[in-house]
């Protein structure tokens, strides 16, 4: 697997599929037969991760959106979604 | 604040984000671990194309959003595309759990047209001998081919391995398998006892130092593939002394239909007695799910007894299984006896005793009870 660097552009896993759910008053992430409900911050940095935007790029966006140093926070969750095999790099 | 002790007051349940449609009970296959119901020939029509988009609406609605379309074989609906699509439209993601008999090619580029997210796998072992014994059927090589189309047509992988002590043995080879035909998830799945499989209990259930090598061989694996393949290991509860939490407590997440309309929160809940499971022909979804007297019987604490009432883990695991208690004890609100403070735990453990003993019923040539449309 590629590793993950400031360049890679993550994108939701084939098979895996994020939607809002109104319900649930949340975004949740939906794979074969299984779902995770996302918290804000997840939901924030997984609906940025459309293959096209890099990590940097990810990171540049929130951390003026909400004014604050996220880079390190964002790293470890894309490793830990990627880990999961929510995300995959598109090459 | 007083220091009161009670129960926790029953609590509106969320809604059902689990929905399974049991579209029929017709299988070409006739597997000897089946949970249908033995008299499943007995029971009444299945639900027209209009009955089935209606369940998907009303419980879209509801906020539902898994879908699992299984039966029997949901390949032998010839609606399914149609029931994909509508499911597919409303925001669904879709499961399809299949055995692979009747998907041609055609109608795998169907179903992906019609939006289907997904499709389990079923095989019944490694080899072709087991597989087409457990199934009676010949089906390993079609299997195989089918594992291919859904390669071809960029699904995820999953497959789903029924274990018991016939296969449980070849679990390296099972996993090795999978790993072929680039399987990103198997389920090894040991059988739980109900339907066919509680008629074959016997004859199925391993023993403990089988269960141990294959949790070793399972363990072996995943270190090696890593994260490439995740492996479910559902363990057979007979040996265990802690229940599990059947369906997250019964009417919390889980509906299942099942082909005649009956509504029901757990696919095996129809051999509980007394209660009055309402069909989707007489009401709509909504009312099942949150009025109806047979979903809110088991939701909450008021139907607990000892030792489950006042026990620290009810909260985790809801008392385990009410079909397993049933089934084993002669009464639903009784812990489920897996549970070692359970009055009735000497059961299983006599059951899983037996499961040792060389005098066991493979040996003494007890029949193996497939599958089919005979009365039991």
């Amino acid at each position: 697997m590629t590793e993950l660097d400031v360049a890679s552009r993550p994108v939701i896993a084939r098979g895996t599929r994020l939607q809002w759910e109104g319900a649930q008053g949340a975004h949740v992430l939906l794979y074969p037969e299984g779902m995770v409900k996302l918290n804000a911050s997840a939901a924030a940095i997984l609906t940025r991760c459309d293959g096209a935007r890099t990590v940097a790029e990810v990171i540049g966006e929130l951390e003026r959106t909400y004014c604050a140093e996220l880079g390190k926070d964002v790293l470890a969750f894309l490793t830990l979604a990627l880990e999961r095999n929510w995300l995959e790099l598109r090459p | 604040m007083s220091a009161q002790v009670e129960e926790a007051p029953p609590k509106r349940p969320g809604p059902p984000l689990w929905l399974l449609l049991e579209l029929t009970y017709r299988c070409p296959l006739h597997c000897a671990f089946c949970y249908n119901p033995t008299d499943f020939s007995g029971i009444g029509p299945e639900l027209d194309t209009a009955d089935w988009l209606r369940v998907l609406r009303e419980a879209r609605a509801l906020g539902a959003v898994q879908l699992g379309l299984s039966g029997g074989e949901p390949l032998a609906r010839e609606d399914l595309e149609s029931i994909v699509a509508q499911a597919h439209d409303l925001g669904f993601y879709t499961n399809l759990i299949t055995s692979g008999v009747g998907l041609t090619e055609g109608r795998l580029a169907a179903l992906k047209e019609a939006g289907l997210d997904h499709i389990q796998l079923s095989f019944q072992d490694s080899t072709r001998r087991i597989n087409d014994f457990l199934s009676s059927t010949r089906t390993f090589e079609l299997k195989s081919r089918v594992a291919a189309l859904i390669k071809k047509y960029r699904y995820p992988m999953v497959l789903n391995v029924v274990i018991h002590r016939l296969n449980i043995d070849h679990v390296e080879d099972i996993l090795a398998m999978a790993e072929r035909m680039g399987a990103e998830y198997v389920e090894l799945a040991n059988t739980q006892y109900y339907g066919w499989a509680w008629l074959n209990r016997a004859q199925l259930l391993p023993s403990r130092e089988q269960l141990r090598r294959a949790e070793d061989a399972t363990r072996r694996f995943r270190e090696r593939v890593g994260s490439r393949m995740r492996i479910f290991f559902v363990v057979p509860d007979y040996f265990e002394t802690r229940p599990k939490p059947c369906m997250n407590g019964l009417g919390q997440v889980f509906l299942a239909i099942a082909p005649d309309g009956l509504a029901l929160p757990c696919h095996a809940a129809r051999m509980l007695p007394g209660l009055a499971f309402p069909n989707v022909r007489d009401a709509d979804i909504g009312s099942i799910w949150y009025d109806s007297p047979a979903f809110n019987r088991y939701r909450g604490e008021a139907w607990m007894r000892d030792p489950c009432r006042g026990c620290p883990e009810r909260a985790r695991d809801f008392g385990g299984c009410r079909c397993q208690a049933y089934l084993l004890t002669g009464d639903a609100a009784n812990a489920d006896p897996v549970c070692d403070r359970s009055p009735y735990h000497h059961l299983v453990s006599a059951i899983a005793g037996t499961a040792e003993q060389a005098d066991h019923a493979v040996a003494r040539g007890q029949p193996l009870l497939f599958r089919d449309y005979r009365a039991r």
